[in-house]
This record gives C-alpha cells, sequence and structure tokens, in this order.
C-alpha cells in the first residue's frame, strides 16, 4: 500500500542501530542519568544555546509580540492536530485502546467543528490534549532509556526517544496521504508552534539556559525527570526521604 | 500532557469544606496527633490557599515574593532542604556555617521559585489526594492556569522536624530537591567548593 521511500528507509535503518545500541545500553534508566556522551553532548548543548541567543529567542519574542494570541493558539492547536494521527497509530501500537479512542474524537471534532484543527474544540468539551509518541511506545515495548543525548537544534533527548523521534517521522499517516505541498504544513505550522513555545515561557526558559550555574546540567535533570514522569516511570528521586539521608548518596 | 487531569474529582467546596474540618480537628487535638494522610492533605490544604490568594491578589511582583517568602517559611522545612540542597559538602560544614547557608538558601530559594510561581497569576491550585509513601505523605495537587493544559503538583510533607512541614515539591515530576542539588552543586564546583564564597553569592542569585 505504502511505498517506503529511500529516505524513509534510510530513518529506519538509523532507528534500528539506535535502538539495538539503546537496548546494549547498560543503564536500565533508574539512576538520576546515564550520560556516556557528556563531552558531546555538552559541545551540542553551547551550539543549541547559541542557536537560541542569536536565532530562536530573539524570533519568538518578535512572534509572542506580533502575534495577537488567539492567533498563536490557533496556529498551536492547528499543529497538535495535525500530530494526532501520528499519535493513533502510536497509541495503537502501544495497545492503548482508550487513547486510541479518545485520539480518534479529538481528530475528529477538531477537524471538523474545530475549523480544520485551528480551535481545540475537543478540549472545551473536556477532552483534552493527550500526546504520546514513538518513545513512548519504545518504553510500552520494554525498551529501556539509554544514554543521555542533546540533538543539535532540537535539545534534550535519550537514545530511546532520538530512535522515537525517527520512527515518528516515518510512521505519520498524513505524510503518506497529504500531496506534496499540504503534507509541508504541518511541519512549518510545529515550527511555528515551537517558537511560539519559547516565546511563552520564556522566563522559565531564560532561567534555565542563561541564569543557571550550569545549564547542561539543568536541561539534562530537568528533562529526564519529566519525560520519566509523562512515561509513568517510578522516579527514585521522587521517594527519596531526606531525614533518613539528608545527603541522598 | 501525559497525566490525567480530573477537575471533578474535588469541587472547590469539598476544599472549603474539608479544610474548616480540618482547622477544627487541627486546633483540637494538635498535641497528641500524629501526620496522617488527612492531616497532610491539611496542611497542603492551607499552603495552596495562601498560594492562591497570593498569585491572585494582584500585588507588586517584589511583594509577591516577600509573600513567598513568608508562605516558604511557614509551610517548608527549610533547613532539611537546604541541607539535601547541598548534598555531600553538608557532611563537610560546620554548624555555623549551615546555619548561614541555610539562610542564604532561604531567600534564594523564595526568589526563584516566586517568579516560576508569577506564570501562576490567576491560576487556581486544588488538592486532589494524598497518600503515604514511606514514612512520609504525599499530598497531590493539581494546577489550573490560564490557556494551560492543567498539570500535576505534589507536595511530600513530614512531622519529622517536629512540625508539620512540607520538604520536597514534585511539578510534572521535576523535583525541586534534586534539581537544587544539581544547581547548588554547580554553583559550589564554580567556587571551587568554597562554601562561604557560594553563602556570600547566594544572596545575590535566584
Amino acid at each position: 500500500m505504502f511505498v517506503v521511500q529511500k529516505s524513509h528507509y534510510a530513518a529506519l535503518v538509523a532507528v534500528f542501530s539506535l535502538v539495538t545500541m539503546a537496548a546494549c545500553s547498560r543503564d536500565p534508566g533508574t539512576g538520576p542519568f546515564n550520560d556516556p556522551f557528556e563531552a558531546q553532548n555538552r559541545s551540542v548543548h553551547r551550539l543549541n544555546s547559541e542557536v537560541d541567543r542569536v536565532f530562536l529567542r530573539p524570533t519568538s519574542q518578535v512572534y509572542e509580540s506580533g502575534l495577537p494570541k488567539p492567533v498563536q493558539q490557533g496556529i498551536s492547536n492547528f499543529s497538535d492536530n495535525f500530530e494526532t494521527p501520528g499519535m493513533m497509530v502510536n497509541n495503537l501500537l502501544q495497545g492503548d485502546v482508550e487513547h486510541l479512542v479518545e485520539n480518534t474524537f479529538r481528530f475528529v471534532i477538531n477537524t471538523t467543528i474545530g475549523i480544520g484543527g485551528v480551535m481545540d474544540a475537543a478540549d472545551a468539551i473536556g477532552m483534552g490534549r493527550r500526546s504520546t509518541d514513538f518513545g513512548e511506545t519504545l518504553h510500552v515495548w520494554g525498551v529501556q532509556e539509554g544514554a543521555y543525548l542533546e540533538l543539535p537544534f532540537y535539545g534534550p533527548s535519550t537514545e530511546r526517544d532520538t530512535a522515537g523521534l525517527l520512527v515518528d517521522f516515518v510512521l505519520d499517516p498524513l505524510g503518506y496521504v497529504l500531496p506534496k505541498p499540504e503534507r509541508y504544513v504541518g511541519t512549518i505550522t510545529k515550527l511555528a508552534s515551537k517558537v511560539g513555545d519559547r516565546g511563552r515561557y520564556s522566563d522559565t526558559v531564560d532561567s534555565i539556559l542563561y541564569e543557571s550555574a550550569d545549564s547542561y546540567a539543568q536541561a539534562r535533570i530537568l528533562y529526564l525527570q519529566n519525560r520519566r514522569f509523562e512515561l509513568g516511570q517510578e522516579v527514585p528521586s521522587d521517594t527519596f526521604d531526606p531525614y533518613e539521608d539528608p545527603d541522598g548518596q | 500532557m501525559a497525566n490525567d487531569p480530573n477537575p471533578a474529582a474535588l469541587t472547590r467546596r469539598h476544599l472549603i469544606a474539608g479544610l474548616a474540618g480540618g482547622a477544627v480537628a487541627l486546633s483540637v487535638a494538635r498535641p497528641a496527633l500524629a501526620l496522617d494522610v488527612e492531616s497532610a492533605k491539611v496542611l497542603i490544604g492551607a499552603l495552596v490557599k495562601d498560594i492562591n490568594g497570593i498569585i491572585n491578589s494582584g500585588a507588586s511582583e517584589s511583594a509577591m515574593y516577600a509573600q513567598f517568602e513568608k508562605v516558604f517559611i511557614k509551610y517548608a522545612d527549610v533547613p532539611i532542604i537546604a541541607q539535601s540542597a547541598l548534598g555531600v559538602a553538608a557532611r563537610a560544614a560546620s554548624s555555623g556555617q549551615m546555619k548561614a547557608f541555610t539562610a542564604a538558601f532561604q531567600g534564594y530559594i523564595s526568589r526563584k521559585y516566586g517568579s516560576r510561581f508569577r506564570e501562576f497569576i490567576g491560576g487556581q491550585i486544588e488538592v486532589v489526594d494524598a497518600k503515604q509513601v514511606k514514612s512520609f505523605y504525599e499530598v497531590i495537587s493539581t494546577a489550573y492556569l490560564k490557556g494551560q493544559s492543567p498539570f500535576e503538583v505534589r507536595w511530600q510533607v513530614s512531622d519529622k522536624s517536629g512540625k508539620d512541614k512540607f520538604f520536597n515539591m514534585i511539578i510534572e515530576g521535576v523535583n525541586m530537591v534534586a534539581t537544587e542539588r544539581t544547581e547548588i552543586g554547580a554553583l559550589l564546583d564554580q567556587r571551587g567548593g568554597d562554601l562561604d564564597q557560594l553563602i556570600a553569592d547566594l544572596t545575590g542569585l535566584g
């Protein structure tokens, strides 16, 4: 049915090698972090911070102040809706029927009543956004988190999430269904939506990137903690009792 | 995002009724009453009520920081948070240094989290649930902010300091103590491990 294009095939090969890498990494992801590539990661972090300082941050300020709030919200909603079919595929692969049904309803309602996804009509009737991705699918399938990675122009990730990122690109049904120019609309609105997020959470992002003593270490701990929370993993530091062990060692 | 917000679980009326009921129990049987799920919930209910008051007061930013610091002192076990944020370095510290560090840390953390809570302006936090974890209690609350999906804030409460206090706050999995330990560790490294220098500098940070 679907013709696997050459670029998709290359992505799949990359994914399999990454999944194998992640599966082979010794750390089961229960410790605070597993960062054997710290030196490379730190140089990528310097690049990303520079990209933020020179490009993303100023762009997001213009976006934030230049575009009316409802337009920004519309772009963000549209981008979310565009990603929903890909999430539905992941719900299916995870065997998560409840969220598959929810996301299907969200997609139908938002594409129709929500005028092509510009309005989050499903959220208004109490069916909020439930995001997922192939990184989560890999987690459900038992693939370990693997090493921490900071990806150029993207930011914090792990071996497992990087593999997931590449697979999601291949899995997105809209990539097959839509003709070429329309296919890129999702990518463009997604980028715009990311710029909007950078503007909206400006103070928080600034405080991490520019005000912390070690922004790399802060970004790493924040990403890993939040990602493990999203995946419903037991986080050992959450049950840490300082009265028994104040140094946490 | 991935969590399951359930706004219907607890209406504001229930919350207020629970608070009032809890307050009575607290004033009647306070000394004999050990911390349990209910009293942990009551404590965080009162804390959240104070925070909601601040973020909806319309006060100036600097006034809000001062109010957050008061709330922090009232409800948090500041010495144990400071000690665990300092981590292993706390072992080598003298009691005088610990005292000075705790005082500096208190202002630092209030400014830092005060500015994060600024994003909560116009929002509302509601206590949803509580449970026992090992020897302490965890109270689960949901933050409803304007234009954002509701998200989870957990408060870990213990009476081991002699009073019922929270010693950690976890926002969508992001643990305050673990995050601050990373930051304080990095600050200390920058100063070649000089704790006195860190104490002096901490008053200007956050």
